[in-house]
């Protein structure tokens, strides 16, 4: 075992300080150190896009990152974008249009959109499946994931 | 899995992360973005006693023109380089190659120089920089230089960077006026890797083709160039024919392997189903631009 470092990292909106060993991955230290376990695990080698957070506001797979690369960063994940009852659009757009089964991506796919909205224009359904393409989801078969976006991206106006 | 422990150095200047490299010995990595070596750690692929990271090193994420040519910080973000306004407008080719790496996540953290420095015989990058004729920066403790992409990609993850170097920066020559570009890329879903893709640049001057630049990427154990088809092309227009005479060129100059996704046999015709796509939109693009 490696000596840990003392880390400070703003999750959500709050600072957290821990001591942790340089090979625990952004994932769990979310998962474990912190206990949000709305970002989930899968693959653990970049592929299925479950373990997608935003750091600094971009997109990244927290699996493919080390938690002391997050010393001093802004962490946001699922957890930040609403709660039962208080859903954001993109939540509620999700329930509205059965946008999950099992849920297991949906953490994923929900901070990859919320990325991927800002970032692009999504003028398509193509472009919407283009983006979600390091999305693995086994349930939908991404039907209405694509319209649940679409609605918000169309109704968000300004993206478009 | 989870990787195996590591000691980890933040380097904050490029002295003090070759200084940490030299010390190490080869037993050390540096660590970029990581979207390459990290899924290597996790699965204990690689087990390195040091990681150095190079991010916090300030003055390497950067696009900026000179007179001849494009230069390109080696911890720019593919997504920077997707996005660059500079790219857009010098070498629309490169662009248009950046959306097919990989996913917005990966493209967000994933560098340059990493990427480059990996190898991957079947990534966009290391095309990109054989087709754009680029010139690699290294330094290392012994002093700096610099390395033509031609000579840097030795075989598959394997590219001519000793232990303590470190890729700075690419310089990418300007395209000659009157050039055309065409990409074309098959993949098992978008943004995985090129079970083959092809990048063109035609240069055309009174009708004929006056320079030509073919790479292909995920068709053997590097990137390459296809010179030989390339150099059928010069002084003629583009037409069936000379177009067929290429397409046989690229296909007899690659050396595709079979694995799960696709037959050598698969690639080999899709690299010169690909590379007549590629010249058609190069030429059109060229002679558009001339008219």
């Amino acid at each position: 075992m490696t000596k840990p470092r003392d880390i400070a990292v703003r999750v959500n909106g709050n600072v957290h300080q821990a001591a942790v060993e340089p090979r625990l991955l952004l994932a769990d230290f979310l998962r474990q150190t912190l206990g949000l376990t709305g970002t989930h695990v899968g693959c653990e080698h970049g592929v299925c896009g479950a373990c997608t957070v935003l750091v600094d506001g971009d997109s990244v797979r927290s699996c493919l990152m080390f938690a002391v690369q997050a010393d001093g960063r802004s962490v946001e994940t699922v957890e930040s974008l609403g709660s039962i009852g208080r859903m954001n659009a993109l939540q509620q757009s999700f329930h509205e249009h059965h946008a999950l089964q099992c849920g297991f991506c949906t953490p994923g796919m929900l901070m990859t959109t919320t990325d991927l909205i800002r970032k692009y224009p999504l003028a398509t359904d193509d472009d919407i499946r283009e983006g979600l393409s390091g999305n693995l989801c086994r349930c939908t078969g991404y039907e209405h994931i694509v319209k649940a976006i679409r609605a918000v991206v169309g109704k968000s106006g300004g993206v478009r | 899995m989870k990787p195996a422990s590591f000691e980890y150095i933040v380097a904050d200047s490029l002295e003090m992360a070759a200084a940490a490299l030299a010390e190490a010995g080869p037993d050390a990595k540096i660590i970029a973005g990581g979207q390459s070596l990290v899924p290597m750690l996790n699965f204990r692929l690689l087990r390195p006693s040091i990681l150095v990271d190079i991010n916090p090193i300030a003055g390497l994420a950067f696009v900026a023109e000179t007179a001849n040519a494009i230069r390109v910080g080696a911890l720019t973000r593919h997504h920077q380089l997707e996005t660059s306004p500079v790219i857009a407008r010098h070498m629309p080719v490169l662009s248009c190659a950046m959306t097919h790496v990989a996913h917005l996540a990966i493209r967000n953290r994933g560098t340059i120089g990493g990427s480059l420095a990996h190898g991957d015989p079947a990534a966009e990058l290391p095309m990109m920089a054989l087709l754009l004729d680029a010139e690699l920066h290294v330094a290392a403790t012994a002093g700096k230089r610099t390395i033509a992409a031609r000579d840097f990609f030795l075989d598959a993850l394997t590219v001519d960077l000793g232990p303590d170097d470190i890729v700075t920066e690419i310089a990418l020559p300007k395209l000659p006026p009157g050039t055309g570009w065409g990409f074309e890329e098959v993949a098992r879903r978008h943004g995985d890797f090129a079970l083959a893709a092809v990048a063109v640049t035609l240069t055309v001057s009174d009708g004929t083709i006056a320079q030509a630049r073919i790479a292909l990427t995920g068709v053997g154990p590097t990137a390459l160039r296809a010179e030989t088809a390339e150099s059928r092309l010069i002084g003629h227009p583009l037409e069936a024919d000379m177009t067929s005479s290429a397409i046989d060129a690229v296909r007899a100059a690659i050396e595709p392997e079979t694995d799960l996704h696709a037959s050598a046999d698969y690639r080999r015709h899709l690299a010169g189903v690909l590379t007549g796509r590629a010249l058609a939109a190069a030429w059109r693009r060229a002679s558009a631009s001339a008219a």
